[in-house]
Order: C-alpha cells, then structure tokens, then sequence
C-alpha cells in the first residue's frame, strides 16, 4: 500500500527527515518510536501534506501513485488519514457538519452517492459506540473546549466514520490518562482490517501496549535505524534511546 | 476655502427650495434649528481625513458628486427591500419620504407609528427640542446636513408600560433615480416609554447606482425601556450611506442594537451611546462584509455618564478583495460611573492580501472602580484548521467558506429576528458557497 523511500524533507528551513525507508502493506500496523526531535511528527505531516514542509528528495508511493504530487485534500479523499496529535479547534463548525462536508466529499471522489442527514446522522450513532463518544459532543463545534482525552477520541471518532485505508496516528497517546487511552486504543483496534493499514507515532510504549504493533521501527535523525517485531517496543522501554543513537547510520 | 464653496453650493440652493417649499408647514423653532445646522454645514463644509474623526474615510467621492434634491414624482419601486415578515409591523420610505400603500395598516394599541413630517405639520410641539437631542454637541457635518435638509421620516413612540410583540420595520428604499444621482435625508425619532418594550428593524436598500443615504435615527429609552434594535444596511454597490444613531438611556434601561452592513460602496455609522440614568445595559453588535472596493467604516461611542452601567461591544468584519475596514471604538467613563462594567471586542477576518482594516479602541477612564475590557484582532483564516479541514478531504476553496461562515456565525445565531437572519444567512451562502450546506436536523 505504501512504500517510501530516501525520503527527505525539510520542516521550515531544517532539514529533519534524512534517507526514510518504509513499506507498508495492508492489514498491518507499524509503529514508529523515536525520540524527541528524531521526526515522528514531521514525517507523519509530510505524508498527510502540510504546507511548510518540503520533500527535498526521494518518493512515496501510496496505492501505486506518487503521494507526494497529491494535495492535502487529494490524500484524504483517497484513504489517508492523520489523527492530528493537537487536533484544531474550529469554532462555529459543528462536528457533524464538518463530518458530514468531508465524508461526502470523500464518497464523492469515490463514485458514491452523498449521504444525506438522515442516513449520516445513522452512520453517526453507530460510530459513536467505537470510542464511546457522547453524542452532544458531536454536535458542538469542531474540538471546542474538549479536553485533551475528548479531542482524541473525536479523531479516531472521525477515522470511523471516514474509513481510511491509511490511518496515520501521531502521538494519539500524548495527554491521556490510562482510561482514556485505554477507550482510545480500543477504538483503534475496532478499527483494524485487512483493508487498512496503520502507522502509530509514539513516544512512549505504553500505547503499544494496547495497540500491538506488527513492526515497530526506531526513528533517529530522521532514519529508521532499526526495525523489528513487537517485542522491541518493550527493549526500547526498558533501554531508552541512547544506545541507538550512537549507532553508525544504515548506508543509503 | 474655494473649494469647500463650490462643494456646499448645490446644497445651499436644496436647501432654500426645502424652506419654501415647508414655509407653512414648518415650525419656528426647527426652522431656526435647520438654519444653524446648514450654517455649521456650510461653514466647516466635508471634512477631510485632516480630521481625526475621518482620518481613515475620504469622503471626497461624495463631497465631488452633485446630488439632486428635488421630490421625485414616482410610482413605488419594487418593494425587493421591505423584508418579508408577515407578522410585521411596518413604515415604510422612498427616498426619505413616506410611502403609506407600502407600510401597514393601523399600529396595536400604545404604539404610534407615523411619519415625522406629519408630526412635524401638525403637532409640532410634541417634537420640540427632542430633535437632536441625542447625537452630542458637535454630531459632525453629516448629521448637520440631515438635520437641515429631512423633509421625513418615522416617528415611533411607544407609551409607557406598553410591550409590542410583532417587530416593527422602519424600511428605506432608495428608488431608480430617473436622473442623475439623488441624496435622500431620513430621519427616525424613537420614543420608548417607561418600560416599554419595542424591536425595531430599521433596513435600508437601493438600486445598484450612485446615490447617498444621509440618515439620523435617534433612539430615546426612559426609564426601565428595552429595545431591541437591528440594522440591516443593503445598500446598492455604488451607494453613499452615511448613517448616524443617537442612544439615551434612562434608568435601568436595556438597548441592544446589531448592526448588519453588506451593501453600499462608502459606509460610515456613527452611534453615539449615553447613559442618563443608573443601571441601564447596552449591548451593541456589529457586522460588516466587505469585498471589491467597499469601504465601510464604524464610529462608536459608549458614555457611561452614571454609575453602575454595563455596555458589550462585539464588533466583527470580514473583508475580501481590496476592502477597506474601519473601527473605531470610544468608551468614556466619566468620573462618578463607578462599577462600570464595559467590554469591547473588534475581530475582522481578512481573505485578501489587498483587504486592509483599522481597528482603534479607545478606552477613556476618569472613574477608579470600574470593569473595562477591550480587545481587537486582526488575521487571516488559521492555516492550522485550513488544513486540518483539508486532511480530511474538504477542498481548499470550500475550507476557506467553512471557516470564514464560522467566523461570523456566532454573531448570526445571536440575531433574533427570524427574516434578519435569514437575509443575512442567504448573503453568506451566495458569499460562501462552501461554508453553509444543508443544516443537519437535529
């Protein structure tokens, strides 16, 4: 579904991602760990298309096309999805509202017929029951006075109902205490498939603990420096990072 | 100045043809006001951004314009403008003067709703020195010229004790000049009884051709009063509208007004706010869209002149093209208005980089305890919520809506006249295609 290689890019006038190399099939989830500065974020918004990121070199390619020629609208429309690590608020639009613009666009893209309120509002409680999302919640303005545990059960809440191929989780586990990230986990693991793939950006293995990973892969400096099975999370736990940074970088 | 001369002159020869014409009509005292009003008129003449009061606003294009004064004969226009409420009580203008097979039939009981010439013809005393009553010592050259040269108007008076329940319009309605552009004087004069209740629509419209709209709506609310007031300005692209309001509150008194501006080319309302008694609340609300080459300027004044008053200010625009924005914003807290409570807010929202706006608050504070907050933003739509609406597969032109309807919709869901909100709603769908579907039913 995804393959990436020698990416590089550049976040203002840093360059941060130096040589990524990943590939991803469907039905998998691979989590990326890597400390403070290594370039999680950066490569999770690289791949959903912020602007004021640039890719100086190398190439995704997402179901067979260049990702990287497609705008941020192109990218969602075609099955990738960014649960945003701070997600935005936006006041005076409603979450259904928003929703309701965005799977439409999506299933427009698609060939589908729009949905209309009714049959969206249908979609919508079933939804809900993944991250056991109170439903008034979803009628208030986009992320607005949510706390932290809510903003993140509203993205994976938003990943249900839009059903992406590639669901992109940036540091989904920052802020929440254990039940809430506990509900939050489970709603992600609801949401596995053979259909889907996802990428889980994390800091620390905790969420890997309710999320197992197929691969986890170490990000240093903007490289993966070493990838391996589930049970490397849990090395990295109990070793930090520091015995990976010194380790001489894979040849290009 | 040669200048201001010549600029005055077709004035001065409308404004003797109004005294002849009114000679039998016409009271000693307001002659005598309207005198000294075309004198102040003719002896400062337009001002020029010189003044601090227009230091943002040229008014030459109008000050350049030879506006004709004469009544014209003319059959209705199209009643496109008078808003479509049923249930409504209405009066209705055509270039400043009364056009009674437009407005409705018999008022209820307690309201009095008729046309100020009238008054002024035959019971003149009931308007002495209440004309420009509210508007300060120095009201400015415009109000001047209104003052001298309204030939009508509404004039509402609602008696003590009593509550209207429908809304009431006051609707002006330029017509199609035949010839060349046309200048039109409304004047309103609103007399809310001792609590009282009355909301009042007042809505101004017009062909998209130069004319200028110079209206003075002053507003008197005794004691324990409430009004709700609305402004909805939908004046032709090429119109002059230049509009002063004039607020006395008495005690305890509650005046909201919420100002709606989408027409007009050269936009100028000045509201001029005092309190007269203890305890009164004043709410005043404002939004502007501007596009092309609109420039639309707003002047407000609160004066807490007594203590224990509470004012809100919430003024938004939003500008696109190479708009022009002005908002100026005066609270004065005079020395014994202790436990004043007053706020005021400026945000505009700017979708171009050629849209320019000016946002000056200024806060005056003579009394020591008090409550006064005031605070202004100026930017672009959140490139962080463009994208995250993006990301989630909304097109960049249609985010751009979203967020742009998101930005004024908290001042629109505060409109409670059903028909306002709706005209206002219709312009930000035409405005915004993407920002407002089909709503989702709860």
């Amino acid at each position: 579904m995804l393959q990436i290689k020698d990416l590089h890019a550049k976040a203002g006038d840093r360059e941060i991602l130096r040589g990524l190399d990943l590939e991803v099939t469907a039905g998998q989830v691979h989590a990326i760990m890597g400390p403070n500065g290594s370039g999680k974020s950066t490569f999770a918004h690289v791949l959903a298309g912020r602007p004021g990121y640039t890719v100086t070199s190398g190439e995704v390619i997402y179901k067979g096309r260049d990702l990287l020629a497609m705008s941020p609208e192109e990218r969602g429309r075609e099955g990738v999805f960014l649960a945003f690590q701070y997600p935005v608020e936006i006041p005076g639009v409603s979450n259904v509202y928003f929703l309701k613009a965005a799977l439409n666009a999506i299933r427009k893209h698609r060939g589908q017929s729009e949905l209309d309120a009714m049959d969206f509002l249908a979609l919508v409680k079933e939804k809900s029951r993944v991250v056991d999302i109170d439903e008034a919640l979803v009628r208030r303005p986009v992320n607005e006075g949510f706390s932290g545990g809510e903003k993140k059960r509203n993205e994976i809440f938003q990943m249900a109902i839009l059903d992406p191929a590639l669901a992109i989780l940036d540091e989904t586990d920052s802020g929440l205490d254990i039940d809430a990230l506990r509900t939050v986990a489970a709603g992600i693991n609801q949401l596995r498939s053979p259909a889907r793939a996802m990428i889980v950006v994390t800091h620390y293995q905790r969420l890997l603990d309710y999320i197992v990973p197929d691969f986890v892969h170490v990000l240093i400096d903007g490289r993966i420096v070493l990838s391996g099975g589930k049970e490397l999370a849990r090395e990295l736990e109990a070793k930090g990072y520091s015995w990976l940074e010194t380790a001489p970088a894979p040849a290009s | 100045m040669t200048a201001v001369a010549s600029e005055t002159g077709t004035y001065r020869a409308a404004f003797e043809d109004l005294l002849a014409r009114r000679a039998s009509r016409e009271p000693d005292w307001n002659r005598v006001l309207r005198e000294s009003a075309f004198a102040r008129f003719e002896g400062a003449g337009f001002p020029t951004t010189r003044l601090e009061d227009w230091k943002y606003t040229s008014v030459a294009p109008i000050a350049r314009t030879v506006f004709r004064h004469e009544p014209q004969a003319e059959a209705p226009p199209e009643p496109a403008g008078v808003p479509a409420d049923p249930a409504g009580l209405r009066i209705v203008f055509v270039d400043g003067h009364h056009a009674p097979s437009l407005s409705t039939g018999p008022m209820p009981e307690g309201l009095e709703v008729t046309s100020l010439a009238t008054v002024l013809a035959e019971h003149p005393g009931r308007l002495e020195g209440r004309i420009g009553r509210t508007l300060g010592e120095d009201p400015g050259t415009f109000v001047h010229l209104n003052t001298a040269l309204h030939e009508d108007g509404a004039f509402v008076s609602v008696a003590p004790g009593t509550v209207v329940e429908p809304t009431l319009y006051l609707v002006f309605l330029a017509a199609e000049p035949r010839s060349g552009p046309r200048a039109s004087y409304p004047r309103a004069l609103v007399l809310a009884g001792r609590a009282s209740q009355l909301r009042l629509v007042e809505s101004y419209s017009g062909p998209d051709l130069p004319y200028l709209t110079n209206a003075v709506t002053e507003i008197v609310l005794e004691d324990g009063a409430v009004v709700d007031h609305y402004k909805l300005q939908r004046e032709g692209r090429s119109a002059f509208h230049v509009a002063a309001m004039g607020v006395a509150q008495g005690r305890s008194s509650r005046f909201s007004s919420f100002s709606i501006a989408l027409g007009g080319g050269l936009v100028r309302n000045d509201v001029n706010q005092s309190f007269e008694g203890e305890g009164g609340e004043c709410v005043l609300n404002g939004l502007f869209l501007a596009d092309g080459t609109q420039h639309m300027d707003t002047h407000t004044r609160i004066d807490h002149a007594r203590p224990h008053c509470t004012s809100r200010e919430l003024y938004k625009g939003v500008l696109d093209g190479s708009a022009r924005g002005v908002f100026v914003g005066r609270i004065l807290v005079r020395q014994d208005a202790q436990k004043t409570d007053a706020q005021q807010t400026n945000k505009n929202l700017l979708l171009s980089r050629d849209a320019l706006v000016q946002s000056v608050p200024q806060l005056e504070i003579l009394a020591d305890d008090v409550k006064c907050r005031h605070g202004s933003t100026t930017g672009q739509l959140d490139p962080a919520a463009l994208f995250y609406l993006r990301s989630r597969g909304i097109d960049e032109a249609s985010a751009r809506d979203l967020l742009t309807y998101a930005f004024a919709s908290d001042l629109v869901r505060r409109i409670e006249v059903d028909v306002v909100r709706e005209t206002v709603a219709a312009h930000l769908r035409g405005r915004l295609p993407g920002g407002l579907g089909e709503e989702v039913p709860s």
